[in-house]
């Protein structure tokens, strides 16, 4: 369980998350929508400390930690082994094979030996359909392969909450169906996510949960049925956006 | 032409594998070490309070002065100093010979362009693989080098190949500091065969010839360099 209790970022010119209080459970997919600069980005980023908020709490199953007071090193690695990223590019390290990528983290972060790690990260790519690039390096394959890779890389740490990032803005929609079937398997297997998306249809189709958020604020918490189906009138604003056709007088 | 050139080549050649190529590779090496040093140290955000931050803070500012002072004083002022100088304030430790001081100001010289470069290297590259790599738990000490520094290096051999050919040139100004590499030899030649014109685009050409073999190298470590960025033909 991910729970935040009161949490506020600051920046210079702007109030990005207003006294933000939510429960992430675990095996659940929950969706975060809202227009551009609403937080959901500052959100996500607090939740494995690429952020850190102003104040607040944040509990990680049994451990509370005071968002006020700088957190220690050991504290920030545990709390990132607990939450895997996927970013919208994929942020492959252009210097290692698909394999070394894979590995990284598992070798020197989990200490795990060379030859667990390969094994396990062949397993995870041939579930996002990659396996044959292995020895490939990151220039060599397309957006939406790495941004496959990516998935599998995070997933290689097995974090408990894997967090995602508008991971297929960066996309054409062809790609981004590639991107979207490998987290709608992860959905499927009761993978705890965190994502945030502006993809309507994958959001209906895989959120066990929606939040929608609007000026650092959660507007709206509650099953994608109710979302999408009793909007209210600004997620019916929101969700109406791209209705070209309509007339609007 | 070709008599003068089968008489006067062979001695300058000998001169440049004695004192010229050594000279420059060893340079080389000790400014490459001394630059990484430097810029590695240099690119570093410590964390530390207190004590240890003003530590920090000396040192930098110490690799500061060094980058500063090399980089805008003339290297034969730095070769005249060192040499000729530092001797008559009782320091000759530092430079007990000739080839020593001119080991000394070329590394030193030579690592503070180079760091530089390094350093400027280091910060190309985006502060998003920084984060990717933090995200998967990995500490700043990992980060920086396993994934900043290996990417860093291939950016800054282009830059560290010109520092050496300039490097290789340089070492005819070891001449003052009574070296008898190429350049000083010449000059001794011309004063007594009277031919200053032929006798310097002779060493000249030489000069040329070595820095074009010695860049030879600079080709293939690009190339294995390059491999994560480039298909290989």
């Amino acid at each position: 369980m991910l729970k935040l209790e009161h949490i506020d970022k600051n920046y210079a010119e702007h109030h990005a998350l207003k006294d933000i209080n939510v429960t992430f459970n675990p095996q659940e997919t929950t969706v975060i929508v809202g227009p551009s600069g609403s937080g959901k980005s500052t959100l996500l980023r607090s939740l494995n400390l690429l952020e850190h908020p102003d104040s607040g709490k944040y509990t990680i199953d049994d451990r509370t930690i005071d968002l006020s007071e700088p957190v220690t090193t050991d504290t920030l690695l545990w709390v990132r082994r607990k939450t895997g990223m996927v970013f919208q590019q994929p942020r492959m390290f252009d210097h290692l094979t698909i394999m070394g990528n894979m590995i990284e983290a598992p070798v020197h972060v989990l200490k795990q030996s060379k030859s667990d790690a390969t094994k396990h990260a062949h397993e995870l790519l041939s579930a996002v359909g990659l396996d044959d690039m292995a020895n490939r390096y990151p220039y060599q394959l397309s957006g939406g392969q790495t941004q496959r890779v990516a998935i599998a890389r995070a997933m290689a740490m097995a974090p408990d909450y894997l967090l995602l990032d508008e991971p297929t803005s960066a996309l054409d929609p062809e790609l981004e169906a590639q991107v979207l079937r490998v987290l709608n398997n992860l959905a499927q297997e009761n993978q705890s996510m965190i994502i945030v998306t502006h993809n309507m249809d994958f959001a209906r189709h895989a959120a066990d949960r929606m939040l929608f958020l609007e000026d650092g604020e959660i507007d709206f918490d509650g099953t994608p049925d109710e979302f999408f189906n009793k909007p209210t009138a600004r997620i019916h604003r929101f969700l109406n956006a791209f209705k070209f056709d309509q007339d609007e007088h | 032409m070709f008599e003068f050139i089968a008489t006067y080549a062979p001695q300058l050649i000998v001169a440049g594998i004695k004192y010229t190529i050594p000279l420059s590779l060893v340079s080389f090496v000790v400014a490459v070490v001394i630059a990484a040093t430097v810029a590695v140290l240099r690119s570093y955000v410590p964390h530390a309070t207190g004590l240890g931050k003003l530590g920090w803070q000396i040192l930098k500012l110490i690799l500061w002065f060094y980058v500063w002072i090399f980089r805008s004083t003339p290297m034969l002022v730095q070769l005249f100093v060192v040499f000729y100088g530092l001797p008559k304030l009782g320091i000759s430790w530092l430079s007990p010979s000739g080839w020593i001081a001119a080991v000394w100001v070329l590394s030193l010289n030579t690592g503070a362009y180079a760091s530089e470069a390094i350093r400027a290297s280091i910060s190309s590259i985006p502060d998003t693989q920084r984060e990717a790599a933090a995200a998967l738990g990995m500490t700043d000490r990992q980060i920086f080098m396993r994934i900043i520094l290996p990417q860093a290096t291939r950016i800054s051999i282009p830059t560290l190949a010109n520092s050496f050919i300039s490097l290789v040139k340089d070492t005819s100004l070891a001449s003052v500091v009574t070296i008898v590499e190429m350049f000083y030899l010449s000059q001794q030649l011309a004063a007594v065969n009277f031919e200053p014109l032929k006798m310097y685009l002779l060493v000249a050409v030489i000069y040329a010839l070595f820095v074009t073999i010695l860049s030879i190298p600079q080709r293939y470590i690009q190339r294995w360099a390059d491999r994560f960025v480039k298909d290989q033909r």
